[in-house]
This record gives C-alpha cells, sequence and structure tokens, in this order.
C-alpha cells in the first residue's frame, strides 16, 4: 500500500511540475499576476508530494517490504535503523528520488527566501527548475522506478547494502554532495531567467549570489565529506585519487568557484555578466556530467551504480536538453548584454579574471583526464586508462599562481591598482612568507623537502597578507572591538574561505611530502619501526557485530619507548552477503595520524598489515571546513536580506518603469 | 592605437599565449601517462611486448591464488575462460583489496616478464559484487565472442 501511495505521489509531483514549468513562465511572458503568481503554490505542492514519496521509501525500508525490488537489494532484517532509514539512496533508484527531493527542498527555499525578487523574474525562475524536474521525475518513472514490485514470489530477506557503504560516511556524504551540486540548478535557473527577460544587471547577481554562495559552500562539504570518508573506509591512506567519479564533482567545484568570483564582479562593478552566466551554465553542466558519469556504467568506480545504457541515454538526453537549450539561450539573448565597465590591466577585476582563468582551465584539464578515456574507447576501440600522474602533473601548476594571487587580489583596488603601491604593501609578506616557509618545515621535521617549503610559504603569503590587510583596515577605529564591527560579513566569509584554502595547502603538501608507509608480515609479539613510531603487535580477539563478526588485532605504538595509543584494525564478515570486510583503525591527531590496515592471517598466526604516518592530513579537511564557514558567512551579508523600506523602494522604482507589471513584495 | 585598445589587445595576447602553453604542456601530460588495457588473451597471443607497462583484466582463476606463508609473496591466474596469464605480486606493495578473491573480477598494473609472467605493482579489485568494471566485462564479452564464432580474435570484436 504504501509504495503504491509512493508512486502515486511521484506521478502527482510530475504533473504539478508540468503546470509549474509552463504557467508562471507563460504569465511572466504575458505579464499575468494570477499565472506567475501559481508559482509558489505549485512549488510547495512539488515539494510535498515528492517529499511524500521520498518519505514512502523511507517507510517501505523501515517496515522491511523485501516485496519491493529497490528494497530487497539494498537492505536486509539485519541491517542496523540508522543505515535503513539511509539504504533510500543506497543504490541508484532511490539515490535519485533524493536528488529529485533535494532539488524540491531548493525550489522551495527560492520561492520562500526570494521575497525581494519580482514576481515576473521569480516565476521564470520556479517554471525553468519546473522543466528540470519534470525531465528528473520522468527519468525516474520512466527507467528507475525504485517502488517496483516482486510479486508474487517476494524475498524472505533482503540481499543486504554494500558492506563497504555500511558507515557514517555514507550517511552524510551522499545527501551534502547532492544538495551541492542540485544548488547549481537555482544558479543555472537565475541566469535563464535573466536572459529570458533581458535583464542582467547588478541587482541580479546581488539576487543569485546568495544562492550561488551556499550551492558552492555545500559541495565543499559533500566532496570534503567525501574524501575524508575514502580516507579512513577505502584503507588506502589516501585523501584524493583521481577517480573518474571524483572529478565530475571537482570539475563543479573548480566552476562554482569561478562562479562565485565572476559573480563578485558582477554585483560590484557590472562587468563579467555574460561570463558569469556562462560559468552558471557550465557549472550546472558539470553537476549533470557527474550524474550521467555515474549512473550510465561508463566507468570503473566505487561510485559507479549498476549499469544500463538506457538510463545513460536518458540522462544524455537531458543533459543535451537542458545545457544545450541554456548554451542556445546564451547564443541567442548574450548580444544583448551590454559591456561591462573597462578596467586597467592591473585592478582587482583583472585579477579576479586571473583566477577564473586558472580555474577553468584546471576544470577543462580535469575533464579531458576524465573523458579522455572514454573518447579513446570510442575512437580506437582501445581500452586505456588516465593516471593519477597526468592530474598531478597539470593541477599542481595551475593551482600555484592562482594562490599566488590569492594574495594579490583581496588588497587591490576595483578599476585599477598600481604595481608599486602592492609591491610596497606585499613587499615584506613575501620575504617572511619565504623564510617561515623554509624555516618551519625544517625546524619541525630536519629534512629538506622543495614542496613542503613551496606549500607552507605560500599559504603563508596568503594568509599573512591577509592579517596585514584585515590590521590595515581597522587600523583607524578607535578601538578592536569597533574595527572588528565596521567590517561587513562578505569580508569574514572571504578572508575565512582563503585562510582556508592556505590551511588546506598547508595539508597538501607535509602530507604528500612527509607520509610513510609499510607492509609487513608481523606475529603476536614482534614489532617494526615506521619514522618515529614503533608498532607492536599483540592479541587477536574475536568479536561479533549487529549484522557482522569478526576478529580485530591489538597494535600498541611507542614513541621513544613511552606508549602513545592503541590501535584495533579489524577484519569482518557481514553475515548477510557473506562478504568480508576490513575496518582500519587510526589514531587522529591535529599534526599526525596513524594508520593501520590487516591484510589475512597466515598459517602461523601472523598477520600481514600496512603501517602509515601521515603528517597533517587532517589540515586537509579543517581547510575544507574553514572555506565551508566562509561561504555561509558571505551568504548570510545582510546586503542580501532587503530591508522592508528597500523592497517598498524598488517596488515604486520597478513600477515606473514598468507600469504594465506588478511586483510581489511578499509580505 | 587608443590606450584601452592596446590594454585589450595585450589581454587578449595574454590570454591566448597562456592557453597555449596549457593546452600544450596538458596534452603532453595526458600522453605520458596512458595506460593501455588489454585481456589475458590478447597477452597470450603475444600482443605485448615484455616489459611493456600495461594494465591487464580479467576473473581470478578458481584455485590458483597462492599466498606464500612466509612472506608478503602472492601468485594467481587471471583468465578470460580462453587464456590464463600467470600474475606475481608482492602484498609489500600494498595489503590487497577487501574484495580481491577467487571467482572475482580483478584489475592489475605492471608488466609482463621474459618468462610470461605478469609482474603486477598494482591490484585493484571491483569494490561492488553485484557490479563489474567495464574492462572486465569487456574481457569476458571478447572471450564469449570468441567462443561463438570460433574465429579469430581482432581488437575491435570486444566493443559492444
Amino acid at each position: 500500500m504504501i509504495p503504491e501511495l509512493g508512486q502515486f505521489s511521484l506521478i502527482l509531483a510530475l504533473n504539478l511540475c508540468i503546470l509549474l514549468s509552463l504557467f508562471p513562465l507563460v504569465g511572466a511572458v504575458k505579464g499575468d499576476v494570477f499565472l506567475m503568481g501559481l508559482a509558489r503554490p505549485l512549488t510547495v505542492g512539488v515539494f510535498v508530494f515528492v517529499g511524500l514519496a521520498y518519505l514512502a521509501l523511507t517507510v517501505t525500508f523501515a517496515t522491511d517490504d523485501f516485496s519491493v525490488l529497490y528494497v530487497a537489494e539494498h537492505s536486509n532484517t539485519l541491517l542496523p535503523d540508522r543505515y535503513k532509514l539511509t539504504a533510500v539512496w543506497g543504490g541508484h533508484e532511490g539515490s535519485f528520488l533524493l536528488w529529485i527531493f533535494m532539488l524540491s527542498g531548493w525550489m522551495l527555499a527560492v520561492a520562500r527566501f526570494s521575497r525581494s525578487v519580482p514576481l515576473d523574474f521569480l516565476a521564470r525562475v520556479l517554471s525553468i527548475l519546473g522543466m528540470l524536474c519534470v525531465g528528473y521525475l520522468l527519468f525516474l518513472l520512466a527507467t528507475s522506478n525504485p517502488f517496483d514490485r516482486v510479486v508474487p514470489l517476494a524475498p524472505l530477506d533482503g540481499s543486504d547494502l554494500n558492506s563497504a557503504l555500511q558507515d557514517f560516511g555514507f550517511i552524510v556524504h551522499p545527501p551534502t554532495l547532492y544538495m551541492g551540486y542540485v544548488g547549481f540548478s537555482v544558479v543555472f535557473a537565475f541566469a535563464m531567467a535573466a536572459l529570458l527577460n533581458g535583464r542582467l544587471d547588478s541587482a541580479w547577481a546581488r539576487w543569485c549570489r546568495p544562492w550561488a554562495n551556499v550551492a558552492w559552500a555545500i559541495l565543499t562539504l559533500g566532496l570534503c565529506l567525501g574524501s575524508w570518508w575514502a580516507y579512513y573506509e577505502l584503507g588506502w591512506g589516501g585523501w584524493w585519487a583521481w577517480d573518474p567519479v571524483e572529478n565530475p564533482p571537482l570539475i563543479t567545484w573548480l566552476l562554482g568557484t569561478a562562479l562565485v568570483h565572476s559573480l563578485a564582479v558582477s554585483e560590484k562593478r557590472g562587468a563579467f555578466k555574460s561570463w558569469t552566466v556562462m560559468l552558471a551554465i557550465l557549472a550546472f553542466a558539470g553537476s549533470l556530467l557527474g550524474t550521467f558519469i555515474t549512473r550510465s556504467g561508463l566507468l570503473t568506480s566505487i561510485h559507479a551504480f549498476a549499469s544500463d545504457p538506457e538510463r545513460g541515454i536518458f540522462i544524455l538526453g537531458i543533459l543535451v536538453l537542458s545545457v544545450g537549450g541554456g548554451l542556445l539561450l546564451y547564443a541567442v539573448r548574450s548580444p544583448l548584454l551590454k559591456g561591462g565597465v573597462g578596467f586597467h590591466l592591473s585592478s582587482r577585476e583583472m585579477f579576479l579574471l586571473t583566477n577564473n582563468v586558472l580555474l577553468v582551465v584546471a576544470a577543462a584539464s580535469v575533464l579531458l583526464g576524465t573523458l579522455f578515456p572514454m573518447v579513446f574507447q570510442a575512437l580506437t576501440g582501445k581500452l586505456i586508462s588516465i593516471g593519477p600522474p597526468y592530474f598531478n602533473a597539470i593541477f599542481v601548476p595551475l593551482m600555484i599562481p592562482l594562490v599566488f594571487f590569492m594574495a594579490v587580489g583581496p588588497i587591490s583596488m576595483w578599476k585599477s591598482t598600481s604595481i608599486p603601491f602592492m609591491i610596497a604593501r606585499l613587499s615584506k609578506v613575501g620575504i617572511l612568507s619565504l623564510a617561515l616557509g623554509i624555516g618551519l618545515p625544517l625546524l619541525l621535521t630536519l629534512e629538506f623537502d622543495l614542496w613542503s617549503i613551496v606549500g607552507v610559504s605560500f599559504a603563508l603569503w596568503v594568509s599573512l597578507s591577509m592579517i596585514n590587510d584585515f590590521g590595515k583596515k581597522i587600523r583607524n577605529k578607535s578601538n578592536l572591538l569597533e574595527g572588528v564591527r565596521s567590517l561587513q560579513p562578505s569580508y569574514y566569509g572571504m578572508q575565512l574561505a582563503h585562510i582556508g584554502v592556505a590551511i588546506m595547502v598547508v595539508g597538501i603538501a607535509l602530507t604528500s611530502a612527509y607520509s610513510i608507509e609499510k607492509s609487513v608480515l608481523l606475529q603476536n609479539g614482534e614489532s617494526t619501526a615506521l619514522g618515529s613510531f614503533d608498532f607492536e603487535i599483540g592479541d587477536v580477539r574475536t568479536f561479533s557485530g549487529p549484522n557482522f563478526s569478526g576478529q580485530e588485532v591489538v597494535i600498541s605504538v611507542f614513541k621513544d619507548n613511552s606508549f602513545v595509543t592503541e590501535l584495533l584494525p579489524q577484519r569482518r564478515v557481514y553475515i548477510a552477503s557473506g562478504t568480508p570486510s576490513t575496518e582500519m583503525a587510526i589514531d587522529a591527531g591535529f599534526l599526525r595520524d596513524l594508520f593501520v590496515t590487516l591484510g589475512d592471517q597466515k598459517e602461523n598466526g601472523a598477520w600481514s598489515m600496512t603501517l602509515y604516518v601521515k603528517p597533517f592530513v587532517r589540515w586537509i579537511w579543517l581547510g575544507a571546513l574553514f572555506m565551508v564557514l566562509g561561504g555561509l558567512i558571505s551568504a548570510a551579508d545582510k546586503r542580501y536580506r532587503y530591508l522592508q523600506r528597500a523592497v517598498e523602494e524598488k517596488k515604486a522604482n520597478y513600477e515606473t518603469h514598468h507600469p504594465d507589471r506588478l511586483v510581489d513584495v511578499g509580505v | 592605437m587608443k590606450a584601452h585598445r592596446r590594454n585589450r589587445l595585450g589581454l587578449i595576447l595574454f590570454i591566448s599565449l597562456g592557453l597555449s602553453v596549457t593546452i600544450g604542456l596538458t596534452l603532453y601530460a595526458l600522453s605520458q601517462n596512458i595506460n593501455m588495457f588489454f585481456t589475458p588473451t590478447q597477452v597470450a597471443q603475444g600482443e605485448v611486448k615484455p616489459g611493456q607497462a600495461f594494465r591487464i583484466g580479467g576473473m581470478v582463476k578458481e584455485g590458483s591464488l597462492m599466498r606464500n606463508e612466509s612472506d608478503l609473496a602472492v601468485k594467481f591466474t587471471t583468465t578470460d575462460f580462453i587464456s590464463d596469464v600467470p600474475i606475481a605480486y608482492n602484498e609489500s606493495l600494498g595489503i590487497l583489496p577487501d574484495l580481491f578473491r577467487e571467482g572475482q573480477g580483478i584489475v592489475a598494473e605492471g608488466s609482463v616478464d621474459s618468462f610470461g609472467v605478469f609482474q603486477a605493482t598494482k591490484v585493484l579489485a571491483k569494490h561492488d559484487e553485484n557490479y563489474m568494471s567495464p574492462e572486465v566485462k569487456a574481457a569476458m564479452d571478447a572471450a564469449k565472442l570468441l567462443q561463438a564464432e570460433g574465429s579469430s580474435f581482432s581488437n575491435k570484436g570486444y566493443v559492444e
């Protein structure tokens, strides 16, 4: 009964979406306030019915209804409750339902929090999001219905959730990543709506910016959680693998980062408008490409869902229609966009343009490496793969100038900045960064490593320049508190995000330079040294969990003969599927992680295992968290939350220019 | 030429120069990092020169997995059910992944030595028991096609 209700809700949502994609848009073109006014209630309806369908699938999982094929394939009576509730996104069908649910959530948020946006504009935005939703819902209902039943031969028990997914990371990573991904659809819809009504000004950039910032921040969090999960779950001690399915979110992130910066120029200076729109289309295309790659079965990856060419073609269709439509609209309408104001070669605009070029080139080269094997196979029939050395060789040289300009951009001025002025402001910072960049890693490790010097110097270059700028900005205030208050949240957001990059750069540089590992065969009582640590093997314990049983090895770690910690790596066997799985043991620390993964046990009782010491690896995710916080704080800047007076002024202003249209002030 | 035109020209030159250098370096890096993939049948037919680095994919043959008791050396045979290729690996390069088992699909990186043994530097196992990697699937499909037609194997044969 409940699955049928879920299915019914989806069909209702589809119908509401069709109405949403037509009526408000027609209303906006004709200036019909009633039709435009339908946008909000229809959006609420879509959210409610998609939400009900999502709830129905969750209830089906919670009640172990294995007559539903999707539940039978991804759950089991023994599965702990927290995974039963989240196994909804453990496979293709349910995760796509989550994707649609997230989109409807963003749509609801747009309907609710865009009170300062004129009604005809909002109607267009919601109609465009409605069109996307129609495509997604058709795809779900036609090719991947999560509510399909297996009757009358329903299995007695399910075949269990993939054991690699039974982890906290699975609960948090997919929803966060999807939410970030889907957020770029909102920015895309804003760009399309602006192209449709030909109104692309600073006000547009101001409406768009908080959405872009929030989507970017959530995508950053999603990537960070994914990297952290892969690090502790997959057991190879890495935090990024250049896996073909990791790459599309990174491409989207790079384009999104470019977009966030370009929007700043569009808002403050009215320049880069058509470039901003292009980036909005590209970032959205990146998010769809990610979906296409994971769901079409084109790639070998832990992320890939069971392959089905029919689904791949359907998503490719959605991608071509929406991105192609967007680009077509762009081609037709963008010549109407007036060029921005001029700027000097040495100006903040120029530095932000450099930032954009570097980010887009980085995104393009990651895309090239990701798609090249597929194109090559289609052309020659030969299977190839592109290894991480390609990505490292391309990515690192592009990031170095990016980080260099990260200190220059924020202190430069709009329109024109004199180069001697910049040199005067940054020369001390530069010398200090280089001196500390060489000195600190040497003091810490007594080892000379070029990349760690480069990493630490550039990180200091960014942070010291930020601190210097902050000091300059508050110097003329009577006291520190007043100075701190005088600066806008968007300034603090920018500072935090940039310092986040600096922290991440330190983490990446030091963990790449100083990580050590070794694989050994050890018996009870034996010990081995790795770096300054001694790992001693103790007893083996057997234990059983809710849906698995296993063994754990007690490993004591010593440094200079004093006890540091006890590590307990495990080997588990999941009862339902019989799948073996290893759980590594990690002792996490601010300055270093100790990490052990277990292999198998030999006849004489010895265990094979890999031991790792990974300095500063936590800084990578710490930096990402700073970026997330920075993105959210700048989105919360109060200039995006109009005062009632400003709305009234806007209304009066708008109505004098467009006497035939009414504006919604959302009271 | 007016000042702003000169600025714009400089900008365009700067960007196109940067872009061409980037594209050149990118393509060079790409060409240096292509890993070719071959099936066991292709390897058995001698399509790969000894010492040439490539990836091989297939099933771990039932009953072929041998682990040394005294060290971390591992030997097994990979098969596409037509030809077998012996693979040698040492777990001191990294413990084999969770799902490495007999009857499972794997992809290994390395090269063939003068005795015809594939010396692996890295072994990847698929992570979902319901999912077969495209490489392994291609190897299996090619083998099926060959058995069905009884004809000689060609490179193009295994693309669906």
